[in-house]
């Protein structure tokens, strides 16, 4: 078995080699009709910005991607410096003047250099996409199931699941978690910040994705897919860890399920019926640009579906969430539903433990993630406002920038870079728990008015603090459990791992009634009958 | 103000300390030699295995203790002078007391073998235990085999640790079976095969004779069996005593813990000794004058806190109950089960084992009236809150069983048992009964019922 592990080691260490090096890869022949192709796409309409090509890419083939992003920016530079040139010539008509202006480029030049990639890429890995998805994804997901699979015959009982985590480099904040973390943060930087160097990732997956959505794959696409191939593979190290607890093999399979049918088949199959493209469980205010006016207009454009996509997505926030939160807790979203969430608990699972349980963690959650709502609430409404009225700014801020800002710091960098590259030092719902402003509006739900708890099993709490360490979300489990106290935190996303690491069965995630849900107590039970009668009413 | 002094930071004192801050202003000091602040204990056997570490198992942050004007004293105690109330301690000058709380736990219980000091030969306690063990057992390369002398739920826990490492673990017990002065024949026979069945080299019937060593490290047991077993740990789990050596010269009454009456008071005026320490004097009936436990521990020092604020009460717990596991096999219980060799006519056992799984239950009743006694519950956890009240409304066993799923505590979508548990009890009894469905209002009490 321990062959066998190694060798998929070894074989996922080549998979992600491969797949890595593909980013730096690639020899590429401009052609005037790739310039033309991706003006066209990006409603380029400066004939500057084909005109100057070939002085720019005086040699039409460069060996790096860096050249032939500094050629796009050159050539978008020169472009638009040529027009607003011309757009300032004394005694212009207006119409000129504003031809002119419309021959500016806004369109990101990174972007411009990924599409610019993909059509001017020759040599093998244009070839043989088949050969390199098989040389990078393929190897990494055998590697991964020859690693993880050998742990069904390994490990024999539930008790020893967790065995070894604070022993071993990867899952105790060593050396491979530090390595692991800086790829992860290096991984969604190139996403984000420098689309163009994953063009060959676009490449190899253009076969699925015509297969899936009729047309080439984008980055996001890439993304997409990654997410569900991930979630997949670690699902299957779900099922074997927690083979023994029906509550996680479930609750694994439903977020496999939305992610897989949900935030990817449907939105897909929907772009090749031409329909707009949606995933349907996303839910404001994480799904933070569904009030945007492109979303808005989008929607109201595409007939009855778009509609009924708009009414959708307001009775799931108005309504479907915070009554299913009245019945289930949060969980039904957070850990049965959400992508977040599901990609939590599948890769993030092995780094569970490193959530802070500091009552410091605390206070800078509620801080966080309540200031996190605040601000996309405010964005929405400043959308609104300038959607219905046409101002482009309210109370002096700029709609346009507070969107820009938003999708900057929160969508991309706080969700992304942090929330999943983060996950071997700080655990894996760092977003879930300091920046999601769905969660923060499910935790008031929770908090409040939910019939959802996770009840203390009187005074048989040792204190061993199995539950505390694994909590996701940091909260200090054990605090409540050893006052015999019901946990009824607005953070818990209802995993059900603390009831499952516990040795002494204290801990059970259940709904009833309201009443006696929230039971502050004295003195556990198990002591004195009149004493605990005595002091809990005094309370 | 007055000055209240305790002994020992563990979850008795520690307990004390915290509900004397509840309810008065008193000074306190806590003062351990172990550690510098509380930890669980329980949970040492975690950190050994990887799932936590050290910090993790304390329960308060360290900013609470100055938070909640807790003192605390790394130090030893030496000696207690009741005349003076002032205590001597190993690096600091005198202290002086107005109330003295005496909770310094146990110590592990070693039979005087020949070999009992050599290096390699530890109980498994405290985290100096741990240490130690860490040194002398840190993987199979290093120690070849260990030996587990004791049949109790350290010796399990130190089992299971050391497997956890790979280490191959020889287990000698003195009795037919695995904790069968504790549990009925049938629940010591299904952990028996349980240990068994993790790979454990489990000896019945086999007690320590002698430790072997060379260098003054261990290197072999003998068993009384005559065999040599050779090894490079020795971990004896043969039972705790209280740790009261230190008290031996003071006129403290003391038998094999510190008497105290049910009051938790000792023999001199404002000293106190609670947790596993403490030897009731009149035990109350059913229950052991020590009382060894994590629970115990917790509740006395709940109820002495009453009496050191100014209501004095005596120690009075409810229903017994415990908890623990073996491997992965969880136990709990309520109430008095009779173990094997207190075989009585009066208690009766209703035993279901599940044909291959590690799920049994044992419920006991009067023979005669038919009343809910007890319950010993492996692999399956239950609602203690249910089960507490079933034993003081006095239950039948058929009302018990037929309202089973109110004390299923197993997470959500568990299999649940209950229909084969019933057809075990029509099956041994003739007694047709229906299974209730779980039932909020019955669990919360929120409607008087009639029965």
């Amino acid at each position: 078995m321990k062959t066998l592990q190694k060798i998929g080691l070894l074989l996922f260490v080549v998979g992600l080699t491969q797949f890595t090096a593909l980013t730096l890869m690639g020899e590429f022949e401009m052609k005037s009709q790739h310039f033309e192709q991706v003006a066209e796409k990006h409603g380029i309409r400066s004939s500057v910005f084909i005109q100057k090509s070939k002085e720019v890419f005086y040699r039409n083939s460069y060996l790096q991607l860096s050249d032939l992003t500094k050629g796009i920016e050159n050539l978008v530079q020169l472009s638009n410096d040529h027009y607003r040139a011309a757009a300032r010539e004394p005694n212009l008509s207006k119409e000129a003047k504003r031809a002119a202006y419309q021959k500016i480029i806004y369109a990101n030049p990174k972007e411009l250099t990924l599409d610019l990639a993909r059509l001017s890429s020759v040599g093998w890995v244009k070839e043989h996409p088949n050969l390199f998805w098989w040389l990078s994804f393929g190897l990494g997901i055998i590697g991964a199931l020859f690693f993880i699979l050998p742990a069904a015959w390994n490990t024999v009982s539930a008790a020893e699941k967790n065995n070894k985590i604070y022993q071993t480099s990867a899952t105790a904040r060593g050396w491979v978690a530090w390595l692991v973390f800086a790829y992860l943060v290096g991984f969604y930087l190139l996403l984000y910040f420098a689309p163009q160097y994953s063009h060959h990732w676009t490449l190899i997956l253009d076969p699925i994705s015509e297969a899936l959505n009729g047309g080439p794959a984008s980055r996001w696409f890439v993304y997409g897919f990654m997410y569900c191939v991930v979630m997949l593979v670690m699902a299957l190290r779900m099922y074997i860890k927690y083979r023994h607890n029906a509550y996680q093999l479930l609750r694994t399979s439903s977020v496999l399920f939305f992610q897989i049918v949900f935030a990817f088949l449907i939105p897909e199959i929907m772009t090749r019926l031409q329909l707009p493209a949606t995933d349907f469980k996303n839910a404001f205010p994480l799904d933070y640009d569904f009030f945007f006016s492109w979303n808005l207009k989008n929607l109201i454009s595409s007939g009855g579906l778009g509609l009924f996509i708009l009414v959708w997505g307001i009775v799931l926030t108005l309504v479907v969430v915070p009554v299913m939160v009245y019945f289930f807790g949060k969980r039904w979203y957070c850990s049965w539903v959400c992508g977040c969430g599901g990609l939590a608990e599948t890769l993030g699972d092995p780094y569970r433990q490193h959530s802070s349980k500091s009552l410091f963690s605390w206070r800078v959650e509620r801080w966080l993630v309540h200031g996190v709502l605040l601000f996309a609430l405010v964005m929405t409404a400043a959308t609104l406002y300038s959607y219905f009225t046409g101002a482009s700014s309210l109370w002096g801020l700029k709609t346009q920038s507070i969107q820009n800002t938003y999708s900057f710091l929160i969508g991309a960098v706080f969700a992304g870079v942090i929330g999943t590259g983060f996950y071997p030092i700080f655990g894996n719902r760092v977003w879930c728990r300091f920046g999601c402003p769905l969660a923060a509006y499910l935790g008031f739900v929770q908090r409040f008015k939910s019939r959802f708890r996770i009840t203390t099993n009187g005074g048989q709490c040792i204190s061993c603090g199995n539950c505390s360490t694994y909590c996701e979300m940091g909260i200090d489990v054990r605090a409540y459990a050893q006052k015999g106290e019901n946990i009824v935190r607005s953070s818990c996303v209802g995993c059900g791992i603390c009831a499952d690491v516990c040795p002494r069965g204290v801990l059970k995630l259940e709904q009833g009634p309201e009443k006696g849900r929230i039971n502050p107590t004295e003195i556990l039970l198990g002591n004195d009958v009149s004493l605990l009668n005595l002091l809990n009413q005094k309370k | 103000m007055k000055q209240i002094v305790i002994i020992g930071n563990g979850i008795a004192g520690i307990t004390a300390a915290r509900h004397i801050r509840k309810q008065s202003d008193f000074k306190i000091l806590v003062i351990s030699s172990e550690s510098a602040h509380f930890y669980s204990r329980t949970a040492l056997m975690y950190v050994y295995m990887g799932h936590m570490k050290l910090e993790h198992t304390k329960p308060y942050e360290d900013w609470f203790w100055k938070k909640n004007r807790i003192d605390l004293l790394q130090d030893r105690v030496l000696a207690i002078d009741p005349d003076h109330k002032s205590l001597t301690l190993e690096n600091h000058p005198p202290l002086s007391y107005d109330s003295l709380i005496i909770a310094t736990g146990s110590t592990p219980q070693f039979y005087g073998w020949p070999g009992q000091e050599l290096r390699g030969v530890q109980g498994l306690y405290s985290q100096q235990d741990l240490a130690s063990l860490e040194q002398y057992a840190p993987h199979a390369k290093q120690c070849k085999r260990a030996v587990v002398v004791g049949g109790g739920l350290i010796g399990v826990e130190l089992a299971e640790m050391l497997h956890s490492r790979h280490i191959p673990v020889t287990f000698l017990v003195r009795e037919t079976h695995f904790w069968n002065g504790v549990l009925p024949q049938e629940n010591a026979q299904l952990i028996s095969k349980h240990i068994l069945s993790k790979g454990i080299d489990l000896r019945t019937e086999t007690s320590l004779q002698e430790i072997i060593g060379k260098d003054g490290k261990v290197t072999a047991v003998l068993t009384d069996q005559g065999e040599t077993i050779p090894c490079n740990l020795v971990g004896v789990t043969t039972g705790v005593r209280p740790n009261i050596d230190f008290l031996k010269n003071s006129p403290l009454a003391l038998d094999k813990g510190v008497l105290v009456n049910a009051y938790l008071e000792t023999n001199l005026p404002d000293v106190y000794a609670i947790g596993d320490c403490a030897q009731q004097q009149e035990p109350m009936p059913g229950r052991r004058a020590i009382e060894a436990v994590w629970y115990t521990g917790r509740m006395m020092g709940e109820t002495l806190a009453q009496t050191i604020c100014g209501q004095r009460r005596p120690y009075r717990p409810g229903h017994w109950f415990n908890s623990a596991k073996f491997f992965d096999m969880e136990y709990q219980t309520y109430g008095a089960v009779p173990s094997a060799r207190e075989n009585t006519k009066e208690v009766s056992l209703f035993h279901w084992e599940h044909p291959d799984k590690a799920l049994a239950l044992s419920l006991a009743y009067h023979s005669q009236s038919e009343q809910f006694l007890g319950v010993n519950s492996f692999g399956m956890r239950l609602r203690h809150e249910m089960v507490d009240r079933w034993l003081s409304e006095k239950k039948s066993l058929s009302y018990v069983l037929v309202h089973w799923a109110d004390a299923n505590f197993d997470p959500e979508f568990y299999r649940s048992y209950h229909h084969e548990i019933i057809k075990a009890y029509t099956h041994k009894t003739g007694q047709q009964i229906q299974l209730q469905k779980k039932s909020w209002k019955r669990i919360f009490n929120l409607q008087s019922e009639k029965t």
